[in-house]
């Protein structure tokens, strides 16, 4: 008798502490997405600063800015993290064609505002990539408390399910501005 | 890496274990040696409040004794954007950014939790170091407040004073021979116990309390590499640190085991009582440690 309320009472106390730490894993994967939500936001705030820099320069290279602007456009109205990775790659290959245009202008490249641009983006770059890399870690913790047992069976129970990683192609889009040799 | 952080934590837990244990031995000789069970309590309430007020102040402590100075962004602003970064990977606050004016390259990492981190550099390791490498020292620095490691330091150097002062008391027993029974030989006998124990409790508690603050160093490279994925950055940071070793202008006993590397400069390897006496691993160890984990990445 004695123990069989031993036993039932050992795994209720299990399956509490089980139930704490996948909220605990869900919550810690929510955090890091609004972490990362808030970097990619910041970077897009950046662009149009950026591009009427540009466009002082270079105005007839009309076909960039919109290219730019859709893609800003579209990474701002995106939700979910499949959706926010998809937008986040068109709009760098984007980001990446207005910096190629920026090449060949070498005055638009040594002005102060331009560099002080880059200088920042680098810097959101960095912090959306350490912001994902925090989300990723996250992500793989919970998704190994859905797996492995006995864990999965309460995750199962409880609807706790695996959630994806951020995976964007190529983040180094910027580069560092390079000091003028006059 | 996980398992270098698994194994350092694990062996963190059985030196205070060890320690433990030692402190129920001196107790032991000393109910024998009286019959007063209620002596611990009281030293117990003493050391507990001790460790709380060192646990409180050791940010300002620490602060005040290295006469590091607070940066704002502006004044620093490639140290502070690689610890707000590293801050953002490691899902933690923004620590406080201290410099320390000293040509001496170094760093430390201070604050009970890491609400209360705060991170220092020299300003010598600011002018050495590339940035890689200046990431991997941060990284550790900041992972020292993610562990809980001066709560880890704190808790162990109560113990310390607890045997310092319970062996101190024992040797005085033996000095004055405040014993029951001094003509008989189970009184000798338990008085040469009782001074051998008073001698070397305090030898091998400072020995465990370095064991511990080595310890933490190795999970500190292991947890920072963790952070930056790149293990190599703070690798060579620290074979840089060690080939323009010098002694900082402010080295001091009580802050050493806080520092990336020995503020004392550099050490000779591979003497043995040093090792036992000394805070830090030594360098060729740590960078071994760091190089195996950056070939199973």
């Amino acid at each position: 008798m004695w123990i069989a309320i031993t036993i039932i009472a050992v795994v209720l106390v299990a399956i509490v502490f089980i139930y704490n730490s996948l909220v605990r894993a869900n919550v810690r994967t929510e955090e890091a997405w609004s972490d990362i939500t808030v970097q990619l936001k910041r970077r897009l705030d950046l662009i149009p600063n950026l591009v009427n820099t540009v466009k002082g320069y270079a105005s007839h290279e009309k076909e960039v800015f919109e290219k730019v602007t859709q893609a800003r456009a579209q990474a701002l109205n995106a939700s979910g993290v499949k959706e926010t990775a998809e937008a986040e790659n068109q709009f760098e290959g984007a980001l990446k064609s207005l910096f190629a245009v920026a090449e060949a202008y070498p005055d638009l490249k040594a002005s102060d505002n331009f560099r002080e641009l880059q200088t920042e983006l680098v810097d959101t770059e960095n912090k959306i990539q350490a912001a994902r890399r925090f989300y990723n870690g996250a992500v793989r913790d919970l998704n190994i408390k859905t797996q492995v047992f006995p864990t999965n069976l309460i995750a199962g129970m409880l609807g706790f399910t695996e959630k994806e990683f951020f995976e964007v192609e190529d983040m180094a889009t910027v580069r560092e501005p390079v000091d003028v040799q006059f | 890496m996980y398992s270098a952080v698994r194994k350092n934590k694990l062996k963190t837990v059985l030196i205070i274990f060890a320690f433990v244990l030692l402190m129920s031995a001196l107790g032991w000789v000393i109910s024998v040696t009286l019959d007063t069970p209620g002596f611990f309590i009281p030293m117990l309430i003493f050391a507990i409040t001790y460790a709380g007020i060192s646990y409180f102040a050791s940010a300002k402590m620490a602060i005040a004794m290295t006469g590091a100075k607070p940066v704002t962004a502006q004044e620093a602003p490639r140290l502070y954007k690689i610890v707000e970064n590293l801050s953002i990977s490691a899902g933690m606050p923004m620590p406080k950014i201290y410099i320390v004016n000293d040509p001496a390259p170094n760093a430390f990492a201070t604050g009970r939790d890491p609400e209360h981190g705060v991170v220092a550099a020299t300003t010598g390791i600011l002018d050495i170091l590339d940035d890689s490498e200046l990431e991997g020292v941060m990284a550790h620095e900041l992972s020292h407040v993610q562990n809980y490691d001066i709560r880890v330091t704190s808790i162990v150097i109560a113990l310390v004073t607890i045997i310092a002062f319970v062996s101190d008391w024992l040797l005085r027993i033996g000095m004055f021979g405040g014993l029951g029974d001094r003509d008989s030989r189970a009184g000798g006998v338990m008085l040469l116990v009782s001074i051998v124990a008073a001698i070397i409790a305090p030898l091998i508690a400072m020995m465990l309390q370095l064991a511990v603050s080595r310890k933490r160093e190795f999970l500190a490279d292991a947890s920072g590499a963790l952070m930056t994925r790149y293990p190599e950055g703070l690798a060579s940071a620290l074979q840089k640190i060690e080939s323009s070793a010098r002694p900082m202008r402010k080295a001091n006993n009580a802050t050493a085991h806080l520092f990336l590397a020995n503020p004392f400069g550099r050490e000779k390897r591979g003497q043995f009582v040093r090792k036992l006496f000394s805070t830090h691993p030594p360098t060729a160890d740590r960078v071994a440690q760091l190089n195996q984990m950056g070939t199973e990445l």
